[in-house]
């Protein structure tokens, strides 16, 4: 497995270089989203239509907010808006202290999936 | 955290199940190709803080803080609308094991890939679930259709815990892929009713 890491460290090229802003200029270098935590799971969604005065959001906080349209996890905001989880979270933190978006907190990872949720999972997975 | 919210639309919109599943394994084990087969495979990038405090760089309590970026497999399986499936590629290298902590957090459970020509490459997997007590399910990877192994041999050659289920497949079909996970969560429902029966 050595040479094997050797080798992949050698092979970020292009896009798995990273961008070529530094991720965190967008979030003027913070790394922690304000007002606590937040799930990669979680759901975000977009509270009113009400516009707020844009202040010192950014444009990615607006595509935020217009992606959240619909209930969206964390990691596919990520995603769709091609930016790092990190990024999105402090994005996030800011938005959420704006009242722009509410936060809907996955079930703790203490309780137990719901044996009802597993089967329909079961179902679902034969009927693709 | 409002449990109700007003929307545009007058409809109250409900919030969606989405169920997290890793898909681990070491290197070249096929964690990519089996993301793919059975979902829809996105991009996703985590940038993460190292913070490193070493001694020498220690002046003022100033920390070093760095950043890595880590591309992840990333997939997506719509059960129904309201229900979703997440499955995740843990990054290999060892050096983003820190990342499997956030990720397995919450998980519904992970699918650990063995290659039987490089079975030690699973083993830390297997050590980091059974020690977080994440259920998982062992899947050999059979390249080129090679079974070289019978699945119970390779559940005794990884010491397994009874019961946890070994399966044979082919990352490549989604078939086999999807055979996996329907094998993942039947586990996982019955180690629940197990429990809630001992209770």
């Amino acid at each position: 497995m050595r040479p094997a890491h050797s080798r992949l460290d050698n092979d970020w090229l292009d896009r798995e270089a990273g961008p070529v802003v530094r991720p965190y200029a967008m979030t003027q270098g913070r790394v922690s989203p304000t007002g606590g935590g937040i799930d990669m799971m979680a759901f975000v969604v977009a509270t009113s239509a009400e516009t707020e005065p844009a202040g010192r959001l950014q444009p990615e906080h607006h595509a935020i907010v217009a992606a959240a349209w619909e209930p969206i996890p964390v990691v596919e905001l990520a995603s769709t808006l091609d930016l790092s989880v990190g990024v999105v979270r402090v994005l996030l933190g800011d938005l959420r202290s704006a009242g722009l978006i509410s936060m809907y907190e996955p079930p703790a990872a203490s309780r137990p999936h719901d044996v009802d949720v597993l089967k329909a999972v079961v179902n679902g997975l034969r009927a693709l | 955290m409002d449990s109700v919210r007003s929307d545009r639309n007058g409809a109250s919109s409900r919030i969606p199940v989405a169920l997290k599943i890793l898909i681990a394994g070491g290197f070249g084990a096929g964690k990519t190709t089996m993301v793919g087969s059975v979902s829809e495979i996105r991009p996703l990038q985590t940038e993460e803080i190292l913070t490193g405090v070493e001694g020498a760089d220690d002046i003022g309590g100033v920390e070093s803080k760095t950043t890595t970026t880590v591309t992840m497999d990333f997939g997506r399986i719509t059960i129904t609308e309201d229900l979703q499936l997440y499955l995740f590629g843990t990054p290999g290298q060892d050096r983003f094991w820190f990342l499997w902590d956030e990720l397995s957090q919450g998980a519904l459970g992970a699918v650990v890939l063995a290659d039987t020509r490089r079975l030690a490459d699973c083993f830390p997997s297997i050590d980091y679930f059974e020690q977080r007590g994440t259920p998982f399910v062992v899947a050999v990877n059979c390249f080129e259709s090679e079974q070289r192994f019978a699945a119970d041999a390779v559940g005794r050659a990884l010491d397994l815990d009874a019961g946890v289920p070994v399966v044979l497949f082919d990352a490549r079909e989604s078939l086999g892929a999807r055979n996996v996970l329907i094998e993942l969560v039947e586990y996982v429902a019955r180690r629940q009713l197990l429990s809630a029966g001992s209770r």
